[in-house]
């Protein structure tokens, strides 16, 4: 017979938090796979220098702590940030932006608040941020796809650029170009109207080329997550609802400042957002109400700094402005308890 | 048959692992040498010795009797010798010893005098909770509450509905289960001798729909029953912890016990089957509460089973009847794995309270290290009483005591379902049960401190009190004091003056004389 704890229940489910992370990395891969796809193989460059550099954040981190190795190492929620991290920034990214991002994800965000389970903030998030306020050239430098993109950029072009800087004498700079975010927000400002700006090339069918799938990649794979309870419906169901409630509105009373709903649902980070990033448990509110709260909230501010805020994407700003309020939401929303009166 | 009218929110299907112990029917097990009684086996008051050592008694015979209201009277399970009374090591999670009767038996197993009724119905409702507690009876679904006192609603209360608790939602338990299919017409007799004590107006046995066996048993016994035709079955679905007093009544009636509150206030009484099986025996045959059924089982039990065992009897006996693999003094579980308490010790007894000895679970909770709580919220999904139970381990962790009571951390029932789905395999329960006891501890101290206080302000009182009447007399005494001088003053000025009128006369007179 095994030997078992002293206190009762002495029976124990399977879950396991480590199950719950390499299902969330599961639930990412279709999306990559489309990322690949579009950007090409830069972002994987990207992942394999955040994962690398979050690993061994984690140990210097855990070893200064005198935390033991095995159980937090292979608990998986650093492999985690830095997968959410290594595809939130442009592909082409410089190695050093993908290291200093992921170690101060990892390094302030999660260990200097106490680590796995203690951080206020969604550390990818908050290195995210950094980078975006500290390197704004580097973080608003996204490559076109590649059915528009002038030059593929291959394998070694892409080593050669995130290491060196260049590849033949040609910068970053010469294969980036506009997310549709990004340019629909800069051709309102020229006073042009969303629906021209939507027939030009850089547009598909929904939303951006290539991001619109890359959303919908994102939206399947939370959908998985859903169905196998590693999340649940609250969090991406009200941050959607939140989004098209006001997105319709204000399309529907002023549609000269707007995209369409659809195209602001499919924009961006905003399915990695709905499904990855504002349903991190550790950082969002923890009752039910409480998170179709939080969702609400991310999805009302992610749409209020797309139009009238200074950057093209905002899910890193909403999710970490909604961070702060969880203590006061998980407050309020208490469910009432059995025999409350 | 009706059917279930509520459901509880969260709770879990655990794989019930009842089939291991319903193979065979409930059998005897054979009498020990030696048996040794916990005086205390309920909640309450310890019982009161009535016999010395070197006394012989018989089977039935009251060894020690009730002490206190919330107490009941225990009886010597066969006809032997008392060899001692002492403090032996009893089945309690902390190891605890504590006084006992032991007999060394005669194996002939001969009968007291009993006193059986014919008919319940020219006794009291009085003298039938009078016959429940001396015949030692308590609730055997695990806790052991005397069951005399939930035969009296009190004078404020009225019984709308006696529930009889047959869910045995907890794995591996089956003693209800068995005794449900086989003296199904004992139970009936039992509760229909309760319903006569509470003047309960209407009788719900709720049973687990994995028990068509128990079911089917139950409802022909009834069917045999003419005058019991108004006692409902209700089969529940099969979940953990339905078999929870509070969300089997939410359950069965829709309605939920208040907080703070007992099952009464809502008009509701819920017995066990054994105990109504009992109370059947003790009134209608005159025989004390002696024996149980004790369900042995796991997976290193050889032949699992059911077994009606007498109290006292050692708990290794018992085991070693049923062939385990165990080791000596290798720990096992005593009552369900989802809300036992693991033992160790082979001298242990079985008491009125061991519905369950499991030796060898599956899926056994690890005892390594958790990992911190990741606030998922999984524990909240099954939580039946609706808590947060990441919120309340938070506060806990912190000693923020007052806001785990914030977070209702007392409605909390201790059922585990939370500790079983946490990925980080935190002992969450356990440290429920670590806050309840220091917030019980601090009451307690700050009960203390207030009786100290008042104490202490009533002295302070008194001996301000006792300085102001002072004052008042001193007082009092001085205007006495200064009016009797003030008084001796005039006396003195009128005799004064009385005397220069008299020198006035007087000199004459004087000279008259």
């Amino acid at each position: 017979m095994p030997i078992f704890r002293l206190s009762p229940p002495f029976l124990a489910g399977s879950n396991r938090v480590t199950l719950q992370m390499m299902q969330v990395l599961l639930a990412l891969i279709p999306a990559v796979i489309a990322m690949v796809y579009f950007f090409g193989p830069a972002v994987l460059i990207n992942i394999v220098i955040a994962v690398a550099t979050a690993l061994i954040s984690e140990v210097v981190m855990l070893r200064l702590r005198g935390r033991p190795l095995k159980p937090f190492l292979s608990d998986g929620s650093a492999t985690v940030t830095a997968v959410l991290l290594a595809i939130s920034i442009p592909p082409l990214s410089p190695w050093w932006l993908t290291v200093i991002g992921v170690s101060f994800a990892i390094v302030f965000a999660k260990h200097l608040y106490g680590g796995l389970g203690y951080n206020p903030f969604n550390p990818a998030m908050v290195g995210y941020v950094l980078l975006l306020i500290s390197f704004p050239v580097e973080m608003t430098t996204w490559l076109p796809v590649n059915s528009l993109a002038e030059q593929q950029v291959g394998f070694l072009t892409a080593l050669q650029i995130i290491f060196n800087g260049q590849w033949q004498g040609l910068g970053m700079d010469a294969f980036s170009g506009a997310t549709p975010l990004d340019h629909m927000k800069t051709q309102i400002g020229m006073m042009r109207s969303p629906e021209y700006v939507a027939s030009q090339p850089l547009f598909g069918l929904l939303g951006g080329v290539g991001w619109e799938w890359i959303n919908i990649w994102f939206l399947l794979g939370g959908l998985w997550l859903m169905y196998r309870k590693v999340i649940s419906w609250h969090v991406p169901m009200a941050m959607i609802a939140s989004l098209l409630v006001i997105s319709t509105l204000t399309w529907l009373i002023a549609p000269q400042v707007t995209g369409t709903p659809i195209f602001h649902l499919l924009s961006g980070g905003f399915m990695l957002g709905a499904f990855f990033i504002a349903t991190d448990p550790v950082s969002g509110s923890t009752t039910l109400r409480g998170r179709i709260v939080f969702g609400a909230g991310v999805g009302l501010l992610v749409y209020i700094i797309r139009i009238w805020g200074g950057y093209p994407d905002a899910v890193a700003f909403a999710v970490i402005l909604m961070n702060m309020l969880v203590p006061l939401i998980d407050y309020y929303t208490q469910p009432k308890v059995y025999g409350a009166r | 048959m009706r059917s279930p009218v509520s459901d509880f929110p969260g709770g879990l299907h655990l794989p019930g692992h009842k089939k291991r112990s319903t193979q065979t029917p409930i059998r005897k097990t054979p009498i020990s040498k030696q048996l040794i009684l916990p005086l205390q086996q309920h909640i309450g008051e310890a019982a009161v010795p009535i016999v010395d050592v070197g006394d012989s008694v018989l089977k039935g015979q009251r060894i020690a009797r009730a002490e206190g209201h919330v107490s009941v009277c225990l009886h010597a399970p066969t006809s032997g010798k008392i060899v001692a009374i002492e403090e032996r090591p009893i089945p309690h999670p902390s190891g605890l010893s504590a006084p006992c009767v032991i007999i060394e038996t005669d194996g002939e197993d001969n009968w007291v005098e009993r006193h059986p009724v014919a008919d319940f119905r020219q006794l009291s409702a009085h003298e039938i909770r009078q016959i429940v507690r001396d015949a030692g009876i308590v609730g055997l679904g695990g806790a052991g509450f005397p069951s005399f006192i939930k035969l009296n609603p009190g004078v404020h209360h009225s019984v709308d509905t006696l529930l009889i608790n047959g869910a045995e939602c907890e794995p591996y338990i089956t003693c209800d289960t068995m005794i449900m299919r086989e003296r199904a017409d004992g139970i009936l007799d039992g509760i229909e001798i309760m319903r006569y004590a509470l003047n309960a107006a209407e009788v719900i046995i709720a049973i687990e729909d994995n028990k068509p066996a128990s079911i089917s048993a139950m409802q022909l016994a009834l069917a045999a029953r003419p005058d019991l035709q108004d006692i409902d079955i209700v089969v529940i679905p099969t979940r953990y912890p339905t078999g929870g007093e509070k969300q089997l009544i939410q359950v069965v009636t829709g309605k939920e016990v208040p907080s703070n509150g007992l099952p009464i206030d809502i008009g509701i009484v819920c017995h066990n089957p054994g105990t109504a099986f009992a109370v059947a025996r003790a009134v209608k045959y005159g025989e004390p509460l002696i024996s149980r059924i004790v369900t042995v089982t796991g997976t290193d039990v050889t032949h699992a089973g059911n077994f009606e065992t007498l109290f006292g009897t050692p708990i290794s006996d018992l085991l070693a009847f049923c062939e385990t693999r165990r080791q000596p003094d290798e720990p096992f579980i005593q009552g369900g794995p989802m809300m036992g308490y693991s033992l160790a010790g082979d001298a242990l007894p079985i008491t009125k309270t061991a519905n369950c000895i499991l030796v060898g679970v599956e899926d056994v909770a690890p005892a390594n290290e958790p990992l911190p709580c990741i606030r998922c919220g999984d524990c909240a999904d099954v939580c039946p009483a609706s808590l947060l139970p990441q919120q309340i381990y938070w506060y806990s962790r912190a000693k923020e005591f007052d806001t785990t009571r914030d977070y209702k951390l007392f409605d909390c029932i201790e059922c585990g379902c939370c500790d079983y789905v946490c990925p980080s395999k935190i002992p969450l329960v356990s440290y429920f049960r670590f806050a309840k006891t220091e917030i019980m501890n601090q009451e307690r101290e700050r009960r203390k401190s207030d009786l100290a206080r008042e104490r202490h302000e009533s002295r302070l009182e008194r001996l301000e009190r006792e300085r102001l009447e002072k004052e008042q007399r001193q007082a009092q005494r001085k205007a006495a004091l200064e009016a009797s001088k003030k008084a001796a003053a005039a006396k003195e000025a009128k005799e004064k003056a009385a005397e220069a009128t008299a020198s006035d006369e007087q000199p004459a007179a004087e000279e008259k004389n």
